[in-house]
């Protein structure tokens, strides 16, 4: 069952390296605020599969409550934050206007 | 499109609320916070429970109308209807999951998917029922709730045209007969 | 009983997996929105519920409290996802972003108030 739970949680760190493609190249703040809240969605179970890893799941189920708790407070913070930024991405969204 | 939304926090807690003291939301919020101490802690000495005692009366007693404002002989009813709801709600989600999996793993994507924002009126009046009815359109997949104004007026993203269509539907009247507002 | 755990696991994985290839794929900001906010919930709540159930294999009081907890994540992601999605896609649209639309005026006859 570990390795099983080991592989599971591999592929979820290859998730998260493909979410931060978005985080790294996405056209717009808000699109790499998205790829943010993927790569702590992931995490939280992430943080679950490594406290089986280490069979130490009381102390590691609290880690993730409060990354979970965190990772809301980041996104709403700085969505928040950009209301003001009227006109930041004048560049940026003029190329999407159609469907391809 | 892009009015401004209306702050649900203001609305709840008007001025003629703050003033009187219910002791049913009190002990309410009481046994609320102290089942979440008692989860969170797992620990049952006697100190750490005296201390949970503490927190959760002195966080019950600042707070007791923020979560249950007015307390009403049909809240149980309404706590049950709730309940009775959050299954049909799941299996909603997993319908509409696969449907949007199958949307995302389509080769040719770009022609099947049709985003555009469709506007419709409820007649949900209570902050509670609109907010449950905002995230359960959001939850939904296919579609995302935009702004929703306290007048039950909802705006809504939707990924193509087949989640669209029956939008206001089933769902609202789920919602509307647990508040009893049709 | 292992195999509940090992089908729930690989499920919330196909969905995160569908998740991220959506986030990926999606033309513009708007539609994004769409499989990073709800496909993860999904997703992370399949794997939970899995882990919580073979969390209690062993079964006692506390391995009952830690289950509980962890389906208090599940209850709280629940109500975060969608609210952080609505904020994006509030900031969104404040920002001025305009979504991107299927111009052809035969479709767009059903988009009036219902």
């Amino acid at each position: 069952m570990n390795t099983f739970f080991l592989c599971i949680s591999l592929g979820l760190c290859f998730l998260m390296f493909v979410s931060f493609y978005r985080c790294l190249m996405g056209p717009t703040i808000l699109d790499r605020l998205i790829g943010v809240n993927a790569i702590g969605t992931k995490t939280v179970v992430l943080l679950l599969l490594i406290g089986f890893l280490y069979e130490r799941v009381d102390m590691f189920v609290d880690i993730a409550l409060a990354y979970g708790f965190l990772n809301f407070v980041a996104v709403i913070a700085a969505s928040r934050y950009f209301h003001k930024r009227k006109g930041l991405y004048e560049g940026s969204f003029k190329e999407t206007k159609e469907i391809s | 499109m892009a009015q401004s939304p209306p702050n649900i926090c203001d609305s709840v807690q008007s001025e003629e609320h703050k003033k009187k003291f219910s002791f049913v939301s009190f002990f309410l919020t009481f046994i609320l916070m102290f089942f979440t101490w008692v989860v969170l802690s797992g620990n049952f000495s006697t100190l750490l429970i005296s201390l949970g005692v503490i927190s959760s009366l002195l966080v019950a007693w600042f707070f007791h109308d923020l979560l249950f404002p007015d307390v009403t002989s049909r809240y149980p009813g309404l706590f049950f209807g709730f309940i009775a709801y959050i299954p049909w709600l799941i299996w909603e989600i997993v319908k509409a999951n696969f449907h949007l999996m199958f949307l995302i793993f389509h080769p040719r994507m770009k022609e099947l998917i049709d985003p555009h924002i469709t506007v419709f009126q409820t007649n949900l009046t209570s902050d509670l029922s609109i907010t449950i009815l905002a995230n359960s359109i959001t939850l939904t997949p296919g579609t995302i709730t935009v702004t929703a104004t306290a007048d039950g007026l909802f705006s809504v993203h939707a990924i193509d045209r087949r989640s669209a269509d029956d939008l206001p539907g089933t769902m609202l009247s789920k919602v509307a007969d647990i508040y009893g507002e049709k | 009983m292992n195999l509940f755990v090992v089908i729930c696991l690989c499920i919330g994985f196909l969905f995160l997996l569908g998740g991220t290839v959506g986030i990926i794929r999606m033309p513009d900001f708007y539609t994004r929105l769409h499989p990073a906010g709800k496909l993860d919930t999904l997703g992370l709540f399949a794997m939970v519920s899995g882990l919580a159930v073979y969390n209690l294999h062993h079964f006692s009081f506390g391995a009952l409290l830690l289950s509980v907890k962890m389906m208090l994540i599940v209850f709280f992601v629940f109500h975060s996802i969608p609210t952080a999605t609505h904020a994006i896609v509030d900031a969104g649209m404040r920002a001025g972003l305009s979504p991107l639309t299927r111009k052809k005026p035969s479709q767009l006859q059903g988009t009036g108030e219902k």
